[in-house]
């Protein structure tokens, strides 16, 4: 390509044909920029690509550095999995929930666990007061785990769960439930959130220090390796960092640097990158600035290769492979004219798929305003349906790829993110990096810029700040019933009396005799999950074993 | 609750009037005089404890942690939490509770946190008067925390009758930085966080400052090591304290310090009372511009014109027209 | 001699959500508006947030929740406040809530409740008219 001739163009058309026009009609805004804060530009041509070295940057689907997609086929081959994220009140209501999903054609299921349980209380215990139930189902022990999945094969289905400081007890109550269905764990696919450095940075529900969280999910590594094969150890999420209102650079920055955080920890602990790195999957936000996100994806994936073949020596191509599940952002729906939360949806869905996504979570129109109606959900998934089989943009791979904007904003996400990647280094990675509050106070800076622009109107939100007109809110909205949570202690009460009380002693004191040694924590943990020990019981054993964390001041 | 009342709920122990006293002592809202006379009845037996040191070194942590150490032997301790006031807005964030959870509901431990605000008479007084009135109140222990940057946070920590200057590894220049300040200043050094690496490097930092700036000392600060978040050396901080306030106390230093530091307030506060009083004759008597002009113009020097404001003052105070009360 | 008085404000996560972007810039916003704010961090109980509110003196209790169990932990922490004679204390809660809860909030001593999409100048006017 004649670069140089190009340039020659551009210039007279700039000076000419586009300043006269400019002279005559000013653009609608000085500057146009992007949620990071980048400039974007009116054109974009070759010569904003010049860099790209397609055999080294971009190459082919299915191959290093998996710019283009982690999959020889991609869509072609299979969809990816539309797995919408569902479960509230007790765990017979989420199953029926579970069953009427897979019925309207969803092809996996992801598991909302109430806060109690993510952060290791039993529903009786006092902090859990009015938290029972409310943002996902109450799981206090095995028997509520064995009627969640009543009825669900689970050597058909996939399963993720959004769990994290305990995931390792929730897991084990899952491998348990699945021997009970006489199904081998070597069968079980699916996918523990185990990401406990984005709770501290992020999304709050952590639970022990950064250490021995580090040493549960250096475990669990080490025994999926071996019993779980199929199993996604780890969901490394910026999800959550950009909810928080990091912007998309931030988002790949920060969760990368935590995904080189959990590799180190995992060498450390003696295991072999190309042994558990296949395993590591992540999750990321998809967001409104549809080709941004797009080329996020790409940039994501790109560095991910790059950071495990270069920096970690991986030799399996297998390692270097960033799969990912994506959501839909959360904080863009809006509480005024909720419908319009659809069209967000699709948008953030296209890019998505646009981007190769391997599973996708749609939210609901109704989320700013209570948990989502089973109409809500409905139209979500159809929105993915539509998008897989109507739009035609699965029948292509990355089909944005090549284009002008995209690659540069690829190339410039990537760059930009290695900047962050390279400070945090400097800090001594990213736990250290999130003790000192570095990564909050960015991720709040960006979240306070976010909303004096919108104060400012210099981001319009529609409906919000701009063609405001009063609309009913709307009805139906689901509540949990607050008289769940006196059931659900009344249930774990008849558990506490009906249960082998010296089963659950024995398994408790052989769980903190490992939680004093070295061993794999795991082992234990499944023995008492069987015992019917609860969770509240098993973390609280760890608790006494390893303290607990207190948040970091960022301001 | 007028003023009666509310002293009258101090004496009994209500922590309710000790926060509303405490906010009216700080906003010297109309009555604090009446306060800081009643309770200047009464305490000076209060241990005050300063402690500071750079950002991110964990000092709230450890706070917390040694307020629960002084729990646990029964004391009850009164927590100072102190951060800067924005220049710009004068609003301020006041973090430092989000590091004391273990102790926030414990019925013996108090802790309010402080902005630095534009204190007439310097944040160290208001600090000083807020400290009165936990000592008053009876805790035995009182701790003022400070980020140590900007004089009026070291001199409240100066202030206290033991320092403690928290370091931490890998936080590069700051000992350098520091040093100027915050290093004369200490009597205990404490590396925080010290199960990171680099904590040799910091050591032999302290140890060579200590040689420096304390050779002819009678007291040389010990350095101690803790992990604070795991509570790890609080014991042997505790017991630093104690034979530091022991050395005190043998040595006769600790009235002397105490002494000094009152007569150095006393001074203070007689020169802010002067400026008060005789600022408003000031505006009125001489045009600031107009001075500010001249020593623009070349024509007076910043000296001179001072002297004759102070002059022009003092003039009128012989007619009579300004009085000093007594 | 001349009073200082600046609005103090507690900014409190009750309960076990951890989602504080919110708080936080809120709690910015309230800090560039010449107050000073006091943040507890995560997962307070009703307990704790009172405790703090009486130690710290505080014009304003701001509470933040988005994991629904509002009902239950505003009001309790609304009753606490009253029982140690704070009753003159503005509080003011905030995050995703249903408008059919309202009324039962501001019953129970919530002064007002603010919803997605409310500006933070609304947020800082409300507290200038408000605080006693």
């Amino acid at each position: 390509m004649d670069f140089k001739k190009i340039q020659n163009e551009q210039t007279s058309w700039e000076q000419g044909t586009v300043k006269k026009t400019l002279e005559r009609f000013g653009e609608r805004k000085e500057h146009f920029k992007n949620g990071s804060n980048n400039e974007v530009k009116r054109l974009y041509t070759p010569l904003d690509t010049e860099e790209v070295d397609y055999l080294r940057d971009l190459g082919f689907p299915g191959k290093y550095p998996f710019t283009r997609g982690v999959q020889p086929t991609m869509y072609r081959g299979r969809l990816w999995t539309m797995r919408q994220y569902a479960g509230f009140g007790t765990a017979e209501e989420s199953n029926k929930r579970y069953k009427y999903l897979l019925e309207q054609g969803q092809t996996g299921l992801s598991v909302a666990f109430d806060l109690p349980t993510q952060i290791g209380y039993d529903s009786d215990a006092p902090m859990a007061s009015g938290e029972v139930g409310k943002v996902g189902v109450a799981i206090d022990s095995l028997a509520d785990m064995e009627i969640l999945f009543d009825g669900i094969p689970l050597d058909k289905v996939s399963t993720s769960m959004t769990i994290n400081a305990p995931a390792a007890m929730l897991l084990a109550m899952y491998i348990a439930v699945a021997e009970k269905q006489g199904v081998d764990s070597k069968q079980l696919a699916g996918t523990i959130q185990n990401d406990i450095l984005k709770e501290y940075a992020a999304r709050g529900t952590y639970i022990y220090p950064p250490k021995p969280s580090m040493r549960l999910i250096t475990d669990i590594f080490a025994y999926c390796t071996e019993k779980l094969p199929r199993w996604n150890t780890i969901s490394i999420s910026g999800y959550h960092i950009r909810e928080a209102g990091a912007t998309a650079v931030q988002e790949v920055a920060f969760t990368l640097a935590n995904g080189i955080a959990y590799i180190e920890a995992a060498l450390k602990a003696g295991l072999d990158i190309d042994q558990f790195a296949p395993r590591l999957s992540f999750f990321f936000n998809a967001h409104n600035d549809l080709l941004e996100e797009v080329a996020k994806f790409r940039a994501a994936r790109r560095m991910w290769a790059r950071i495990v073949k270069e920096r970690f020596k991986a030799k399996d191509s297998r390692s270097m492979r960033m799969r990912f599940h994506t959501q839909t952002a959360g904080c863009t729906l809006t509480a005024q004219q909720p419908d319009n939360n659809i069209i967000r949806v699709t948008i953030q869905a296209l890019a998505a798929v646009l981007g190769g996504t391997q599973s996708l979570h749609t939210n609901s129109r109704d989320e700013a305003l209570a948990l989502p109606s089973e109409d809500s959900v409905r139209i979500a998934l159809r929105t993915q349906q539509i998008i897989a089989y109507e739009s035609g943009v699965a029948d292509t791979i990355d089909p944005l790829g090549g284009s002008y904007y995209i690659e540069r904003l690829t190339n410039d996400i990537e760059e930009q993110a290695m900047e962050y990647i390279k400070k945090i280094d400097e800090l001594g990675g990213a736990p250290e990096a999130i003790e000192q509050g570095y990564i909050q106070s960015e991720i709040h800076d960006s979240a306070y810029r976010y909303q004096n622009e919108v104060e400012k109107q210099e981001r319009i939100v529609v409906g919000v700040n701009k063609f405001q007109t009063e609309t009913e809110k709307p009805k139906g909205l689901l509540k949990v019933d607050p008289e769940l949570e006196e059931r659900q202690k009344e249930k774990l009460e008849a558990l506490r009396k009906k249960r082998d009380q010296a089963a659950v002693d024995r398994s408790l004191k052989a769980l903190r005799d490992t939680a004093k040694g070295s061993g794999n924590l795991l082992v234990p943990i499944v023995e008492a999950v069987k015992s019917y020990a609860t969770l509240g019981e098993i973390c609280d054993v760890l608790r006494e074993e390893f303290g607990e964390y207190q948040g970091a001041d960022i301001f | 609750m007028d003023y009666d009342e509310l002293i009258q709920l101090f004496k009994e122990g209500s922590y309710r009037a000790l926060s509303r006293a405490i906010s009216i002592v700080e906003n010297k809202e109309p009555g604090f005089r009446k306060i800081i006379a009643e309770i200047s009845r009464t305490g000076g037996n209060g241990y005050i404890i300063g402690v500071t040191g750079p950002p991110g070194s964990g000092k709230s942590t450890l706070v917390n942690e040694l307020a629960w150490g002084y729990r646990s032997i029964g004391k009850r301790v009164g927590i100072i939490a102190v951060d800067p006031s924005s220049p710009f807005t004068g609003g301020a964030f006041l973090g430092d509770r989000v590091r004391m959870q273990r102790i926030a509901t414990d019925k013996g431990i108090y802790i309010r946190s402080m902005a630095s605000r534009g204190h007439l008479g310097g944040l160290s007084a208001a600090a000083r008067n807020v400290s009165r009135l936990l000592d008053a109140f009876g805790f035995e222990i009182i701790i003022m925390e400070t980020v140590g940057v900007g004089q009026s946070e070291v001199d409240i920590v100066k202030a206290a009758d033991t320092t403690i200057i928290v370091s931490v590894p890998g936080l590069g220049d700051d000992i350098q930085a520091n040093k100027a300040g915050l290093m004369e200043i200490g009597n205990i050094f404490v590396i925080n966080k010290a199960d990171l690496t680099g904590v040799e490097r910091v050591e032999m930092e302290l140890d060579k400052i200590i040689k420096m700036a304390y050779h002819s000392a009678s007291w040389k600060p010990p350095i101690i090591k803790t992990v604070a978040s795991r509570g790890e050396g609080i014991t042997e901080l505790i017991e630093a304290i104690s034979k530091h306030e022991r050395y005190l106390k043998d040595e006769g230093l600790f009235s002397q310090k105490r002494r000094g530091r009152i007569e150095e307030e006393l001074v203070t506060l007689i020169s802010d009372h002067l400026f008060e009083h005789f600022s408003p004759k000031i505006e009125d008597k001489v045009s600031l511009k107009a001075l500010t002009d001249k020593i623009i113009n070349h024509e007076l020097d910043l000296y001179s014109a001072a002297e004759a404001v102070v002059e022009s003052i003092l003039k009128e105070k012989d007619k009579g027209g300004v009085k000093i009360e007594t | 001699m001349a009073t200082t008085k600046v609005i103090r404000v507690l900014v409190a996560k009750p309960g076990l959500d951890g989602h504080d972007r919110g708080a936080k810039v809120i709690a910015h916003a309230l800090r560039d508006a010449g107050m000073e704010v006091i943040y507890t961090g995560l997962r307070q109980s009703p307990e704790q947030i009172a405790q703090a509110a009486l130690q710290e003196d505080v014009d304003v209790v701001a509470l933040s929740c988005l994991s629904g169990a509002h009902n239950a932990l505003f009001p309790k922490v609304a009753q606490l406040l009253k029982e140690q004679g704070m009753d003159d204390v503005l509080i003011i809660g905030g995050g995703i809530m249903p408008d059919e809860d309202i009324p039962f909030l501001r019953e129970k001593g919530i002064a007002d409740i603010f919803t997605p999409g409310t500006s933070l100048k609304q947020i800082v006017n409300y507290i200038k008219e408000n605080v006693k």
